[in-house]
């Protein structure tokens, strides 16, 4: 992308600039629609209406309340560790955007077509961690110190069982980039990483049950990842009110939530690249069909949206049915079931790659 | 040397999301062990007793709506019952038939309550928003025939203040066919839920003589495993002519008298409410709810105390009469209050999240506690 801009243009500054504002945009309209989204889902499954007043069908209460954010006093409270306080939001929130930008939305529309695309997200998103203890103990509040601790043990523990399967996905692929892997699993839906791979032989066949498996541990420990029920622990409510940002408000706190709905895409369309094909259709492209090249890249974006927001759906659909587990049920479902199975897993998928 | 460590103290209220209004709880914890749990109550005391003392008798009636404000017609009841027990008087068929629906109707929005905000606090909103939806109808059932929707002031001493609505009958029984799948639905959503079940079963372990000791009552105590209820142990109203069973926690998913067993308690209770509503809403008898209402209240001296299990537990008022149209002494004995007693004895080694769990089950009104 940043090859074409630069043709364009012919400018680095100018290009830099453009293909860093891409993901910026992306996580900030990832996140106005998240919000509009878990309202109105969480309306539907609790039998209410949802927003209805701002614009039509409300779908203008997300914009207005982020000029409500804009406008609100930076309260903060007594004792603060101001330095701490201030970069915690920013530390988070670069944490979710960053890893926006390794991410392939279609063949043509990547930020970064680096090598090591995966193991990148990964690293990035550990950032989160950082800015959430930072958060937790410059608030000099105790609901906002248990609160990150919480959240530092679950993040940490359950990226363990997340690297796992992407590590046995990479010994399939053989490779980390991204955009390779997506490659890898194009054309039509069978050839889908969770259908055991494009390579048709006995492999395939034997791979798909643990790449169901692995799919689904993946998909638990993204959750947690991210934070949400039946893992949303560290901000539980009503325990502790608010968690790491009980003392925030204004637009800090929006940075918060900006970055949980950004690392729900972003985890939802990881998994979707690792197992889903990413931005390939599973049916085939019109463009193709019909011989417009053109059109094949706004496809592929096209698909990739719609199995990322498939994916969120699913997680706010379990948000809106689940009660939530506590800290040490959390602690045990992580490290004495997900990364066990995880590494048997890996195992398995290991020696049946060899075959 | 020795690292020194403390305990650290964490106030959980007054303002808290989950302390069922202004409750304050002082927990110790180590770590997220809780050492230590200590209420501190009084956020909501409004005086109610020695407010009584300057009323009349009838004039009391509105005070008492306040005190459990989710069972507003229990309290209501059981005022109105030990007026009535000091002064003598005999209430129409009708208005016992017509209290004693509206008790259960009562019982059973104030259950939905309870339920759905242990839930809630578990982490499961939307469970709490059904029951909400449910409960709604049971407060359009009653707002027809009195006019509001929480602080009823329905039952008079002698009466009722409003002769139930036309469409009364029809939209209860409408309710209880409504209602009865929806037990179901709330049993398959949130009380086999597998989570809640991790949350709930062998935490927060009431022990019976624990529960004993206390004096705790409601579901509270028949979640121990103690079948006592006093609509069946000490007959007020017309209860002795309906039959009805008392459901009691059985340690199904865990120990017995754990919190799930607590919550278990309230869904079966609420079938047996239905099971008196729909025995009693066929014979309502003929009368005027009014006719026995005494024009000047001045008992003679003495005193009464009068005991009604409210959906929380046993409410009782003690009333000292001095014979004057004022009471002398109203004392209630409120089942928040004592049940709250408990919740020491009970958070003692287990979790932070583990105290809402109980606090939850325990189910308290704080308008009740402080009073």
């Amino acid at each position: 992308m940043y090859q074409y801009f630069y043709d364009l243009t012919g400018n680095t500054i100018l290009a830099t600039l453009i293909v860093a504002v891409f993901p910026l945009v992306n996580v900030l309209i990832v996140a106005l629609i998240g919000v509009y989204l878990e309202r109105k889902v969480s309306a539907w499954i609790q039998d209410r209406v949802g927003p209805n007043r701002t614009g039509p069908f409300g779908l203008f209460q997300t914009v207005a309340d982020f000029v409500k954010m804009l406008q609100k006093e930076d309260a903060t409270a007594k004792d603060i560790d101001s330095k701490l306080y201030n970069i915690a939001p920013v530390l988070v929130f670069t944490g979710s955007f960053a890893a926006y930008a390794a991410i392939p939305f279609s063949s043509k529309l990547i930020g970064s077509e680096a090598e090591v695309g995966l193991f990148y997200v990964i690293a990035i998103s550990s950032l989160v961690v950082g800015g959430i203890l930072m958060a937790g103990w410059s608030s000099n509040n105790k609901y906002s110190l248990l609160g990150a601790m919480r959240s530092a043990a679950q993040i940490i523990s359950y990226e363990i069982p997340t690297a796992i399967i992407v590590l046995s996905i990479v010994m399939l692929t053989g490779t980390l980039s991204l955009d390779k892997i997506s490659n890898m699993q194009t054309a039509y839906f069978w050839n889908w990483n969770i259908f055991g791979g494009a390579e048709f032989g006995i492999a395939k066949f034997l791979l798909i049950p643990f790449m169901v498996v692995g799919f689904i541990i993946i998909f638990i420990s993204t959750l947690a990842e991210v934070n949400r029920t039946p893992f949303d622990i560290p901000e539980a409510e009503s325990e502790l009110v608010a968690g790491y940002f009980t003392v925030y408000c204004g637009m800090k706190w929006a940075m918060f939530m900006l970055s949980e709905y950004g690392n729900m895409f972003a985890v939802s369309a990881i998994v979707s690249i690792l197992f889903f094909g990413g931005y390939h259709s599973p049916i085939g492209y019109l463009g193709n069909s019909l011989g417009i090249e053109w059109l094949i890249p706004f496809e592929q974006a096209f698909w990739f949206l719609a199995k990322g927001w498939l994916f969120i759906l699913i997680q706010m659909w379990l948000r809106w049915t689940l009660p939530r587990l506590r800290v040490d049920q959390l602690m045990s479902l992580c490290w004495k079931y997900l990364i066990p199975y995880a590494f048997v897993n890996l195992i398995i998928i290991g020696v049946i790659s060899l075959l | 040397m020795a690292l020194k460590t403390e305990h650290m103290v964490l106030n959980m209220g007054p303002q808290h999301p989950s302390t069922h209004g202004v409750l304050r709880l002082e927990l110790e914890i180590e770590g997220e062990l809780v050492k230590k749990v200590t209420p501190h109550l009084g956020y909501l005391h409004r005086c109610f007793e020695k407010h009584a003392e300057a009323m009349q008798y009838n004039q009391v009636v509105p005070y008492t709506d306040r005190l459990d404000y989710l069972a507003a017609i229990g309290n209501n009841f059981g005022y109105a019952l030990a007026v009535e027990k000091l002064l003598g008087i005999e209430v129409p068929e009708r208005v016992e038939y017509i209290r004693v629906i509206m008790a259960e109707l009562q019982r059973i929005a104030s259950h939905l309550v309870a339920i759905g905000s242990n839930g809630a606090d578990i982490g499961a909103l939307t469970p709490f928003l059904y029951l909400f939806r449910d409960r709604e109808h049971i407060l359009s059932i009653i707002e027809e025939t009195c006019g509001a929707r929480m602080l009823y002031n329905y039952i008079w001493i002698g009466g009722l203040s409003h002769d139930i609505h036309p469409d009364f009958v029809r939209k209860t029984k409408e309710f209880c066919n409504y209602f009865k799948p929806t037990i179901v639905e709330l049993d398959n959503l949130l009380s086999y839920n597998k989570i809640f079940i991790e949350r709930t079963a062998n935490i927060g372990v009431l022990p019976v003589d624990t529960a004993i000791n206390f004096g705790s009552s409601g579901p509270t105590l028949r979640g121990s495993g103690i079948k006592f209820d006093l609509r069946r142990d000490d007959p007020y109203s017309i209860y002795d002519r309906f039959d009805f069973e008392i459901p009691v926690g059985k340690g199904l998913m865990g120990i017995v008298g754990d919190c799930w067993d607590r919550y278990y308690v309230r869904i079966r209770e609420m079938e047996q409410s239905l099971r008196i509503i729909e025995q009693a809403i066929d014979h309502i008898p003929e009368g005027d709810v009014q006719s026995a209402i005494p024009k000047r209240i001045k008992p003679p001296k003495g005193t009464v105390y009068k005991r009604v299990e409210n959906p929380r537990g046993e409410l009782g008022y003690f009333i000292i009469s001095d014979g004057t149209v004022n009471p002398f002494r109203v004392k209630v004995r409120a089942p928040s209050f004592v049940n709250l007693e408990v919740l020491g004895e009970l958070c003692k080694g287990y979790l932070v999240a583990d105290v809402i769990a109980i606090l939850g089950s325990i189910d308290i009104v704080l308008g009740e506690v402080d009073r």
